[in-house]
């Protein structure tokens, strides 16, 4: 009888895990910023939500509120069988190496970082090769000769972002100043658009007229403060022309979007690799925005000028430093 | 490179950042001096950043933003109050009931409302309070010294000068009329008042009352006039700052206002120091960051002064001994 009872429940508890897994379900773990930043998450966003139209697959999806949530997430989602899962942003590398040795066959991806793992694909962006073009035409914008950098987080990845564009910078303009700051050294510099606006104000004062944000929710601030005060911005991931019409010089694209769409559909076609993959000016990954609400601001020789530079870039012929390879840059 | 330290976009900044402090500080400094400890002037502030960027959002007018502002975070004073005046609860843990009410209310009925994460829409200009600069000043930019002086007084949002116009009007109050001396015999000493006969509870709701109409003034100028929308947590610590402000002050209002100046000051300086060389020495930004926390550690520490809070401040009055 007892045996009889344990069986079943044995049993029931099987179908019961078996009836919540998700198979070849995806899911998406945003990080701090949340889905709706109008930049890194949102594009990440997007990608899903396109997949999920094409396809009709549903797909999980989790908006971290706080650094520790972050394991949780992942390891939730994995317990419920989701994969291919993606998690978004660098911070997530730790909790997605951890939760992808537990369950080794799901899949994983991270973006913006390396996890090396044989059931990880980790993608990169040559943020620097975008950066370098936005750079180029910043400086041709400029009429002062100075342009200003916002970052979020002091971290690599956004030296890298800098690095890039003060190349581009000096390449159209070899005596220009770049003015970079910094919003902060934690996760909270991504959302404080205050403190955004009051660096953008004194990269202005100190002469500034172009002015590249690449600092999550604390870019708007930027954005807001440069259109305020007569100045151009440049936006970043997605495409933040429509912010301000006229007022937004362009934005640096990294399809994020394309990637997560990618992966989802490489997991659910079978396709899906582990391993790095770097998304540059050639392969699409990476570039910059023009639409009817910068058109008036870019000149025919501004975007021939950064045409060309995407064509030697693509080409081999201009090699753009990137920050990370050795934490250094050639130019300041 | 004194015009880095001292010049006047640096010392206009320095105005702009201190604004919310000022107005946080007092609010903290009405309550506190009242016996009321206001560890909530952060959530206070955060609610009505976004009732604020919200209304100023549906309805495009700024002073209604203002008003529905000072009225939400008026709702969060009183909830406060009846938690630590009517039912005698610990003030701390009122107070952070508070911070976490706000935080994540904001961005749910944010998330509601507008589909953008917690955030709200941008706002247009009219529907902000923007800079305004004092007519026929700028004929003085260029004197020298004054020039740098005018700079610093004008285009600054109406919210700046009513600010600032609150600290000599909270100094007379407190220690001039008889509301002011009674509020705050009632934070030193409640039970001498309530023998003299005067409502404890009731001049302790009206410190609560006034604290919550400036936390509302600042949440409207963190929102509508720093910036032209809300974003989630964009009160980024400042009431606390206003708070350490407050203990470094020595819960007076006009040393209140210096206190947050020269904080305000650190905070200018901590975005514009970045990557500046001191010959071949670079100051760390984070070193100037933590340079108020530090100050009012030492000044507890005895260091630089005594700081002494009202005797009854944080301890529930009950008539029965």
């Amino acid at each position: 009888m007892i045996k009889k009872l344990l069986g079943a429940a044995a049993l029931s508890a099987l179908m019961a895990a078996s009836a919540f897994a998700a198979d070849d379900k995806p899911a998406i773990v945003f990080d701090i910023g949340g889905k709706f930043d109008k930049s890194f998450n949102e594009s990440m966003f997007n990608g899903a939500e396109k997949f999920k139209t094409e396809s009709g697959v549903a797909y999980g999806e989790f908006e971290i509120a706080n650094e520790a949530q972050r394991e949780q997430a992942i390891r939730n989602f994995a317990d419920q069988g989701y994969s291919p899962i993606i998690a978004a942003g660098f911070a997530q590398a730790a909790a997605v190496e951890k939760v992808a040795k537990e369950y080794p066959d799901l899949k994983f991806a991270i973006v913006d970082m390396v996890v090396d793992l044989p059931n990880v694909q980790s993608i990169v962006f040559n943020e620097h090769e975008g950066s370098y073009l936005v750079g180029i035409m910043a400086a041709m914008a400029s009429k002062s000769g100075k342009v200003g950098f916002v970052g979020g987080m002091d971290i690599p990845l956004i030296r890298k972002f800098g690095c890039g564009y003060a190349q581009g910078v000096k390449a159209a303009k070899a005596d220009a100043t770049i003015f970079q700051n910094m919003t902060g050294d934690t996760g909270a510099a991504w959302n404080d658009p205050v403190k955004g606006g009051e660096i953008t104000k004194s990269q202005m004062s100190q002469g500034a007229d172009v002015i590249y944000a690449a600092a999550g929710a604390t870019g708007l601030g930027v954005l807001q403060a440069a259109a305020d005060g007569g100045a151009l911005s440049i936006g970043v991931d997605a495409n933040q022309n429509h912010l301000h019409p006229g007022k937004v010089l362009t934005s640096m694209l990294k399809r994020v979007d394309v990637a997560v769409y990618n992966v989802m559909k490489s997991g659910k076609d079978g396709s899906f690799k582990a391993g790095i993959q770097a998304l540059g000016l050639k392969e699409d990954g990476v570039g910059y925005a023009m639409d009817d609400n910068n058109k008036s601001l870019v000149t025919p020789e501004m975007q021939a000028a950064v045409e060309k530079a995407k064509a030697d870039i693509i080409a081999g012929t201009v090699k753009v430093h990137d920050y990370m390879a050795d934490n250094k840059c050639p130019v300041e | 490179m004194l015009e880095l330290f001292f010049g006047a976009e640096t010392l206009a900044s320095t105005v702009r950042l201190s604004v919310p402090l000022i107005l946080a500080c007092l609010a903290g400094l009405w309550s506190e001096r009242s016996g009321i400890v206001d560890i909530g002037l952060e959530g206070k502030m955060l609610i009505a950043a976004f009732a604020a960027a919200s209304t100023a959002a549906f309805s495009g007018n700024a002073l209604l933003a203002l008003l529905i502002a000072i009225m939400v975070s008026l709702g969060f004073s009183l909830v406060h109050g009846y938690a630590s005046i009517n039912q005698r609860g610990n003030q701390v843990v009122s107070g952070v009931a508070i911070n976490m009410l706000a935080a994540g209310l904001a961005v749910v009925l944010g998330n509601e409302w507008f589909r953008e994460g917690g955030r709200t829409p941008a706002l247009s200009s009219d529907a902000r309070f923007m800079p305004i600069d004092i007519p026929g000043i700028s004929s003085l930019y260029d004197v020298p010294l004054i020039g740098v002086l005018a700079r610093i007084i004008s285009g600054h949002s109406l919210l700046t000068y009513i600010a600032v116009a609150l600290v000599p009007v909270t100094a007379w109050a407190l220690s001039r009329t008889r509301f002011g001396l009674r509020l705050r015999a009632v934070g030193e000493n409640p039970h001498a008042v309530d023998t003299a006969g005067i409502s404890v509870a009731r001049l302790r709701y009206q410190a609560v009352i006034i604290a919550g109409v400036l936390c509302g003034i600042a949440g409207t100028y963190i929102s509508t006039s720093l910036s032209a929308s809300f974003v989630r947590d964009m009160t980024a610590g400042r009431g606390f700052m206003a708070l350490a402000a407050l203990i470094f002050a020595n819960w007076r209002a006009w040393p209140a206002l210096w206190a947050c100046l020269l904080f305000g000051y650190l905070q200018a300086m901590g975005t514009r120091l970045q990557g500046v060389k001191f010959g071949t020495f670079e100051i760390p930004v984070q070193f100037i960051n933590m340079l108020p926390y530090v100050m009012t550690v030492v000044l507890l520490a005895g260091f630089i002064g005594k700081s002494v809070p009202p005797r009854a401040s944080g301890i529930p009055y009950t008539k029965d001994r």
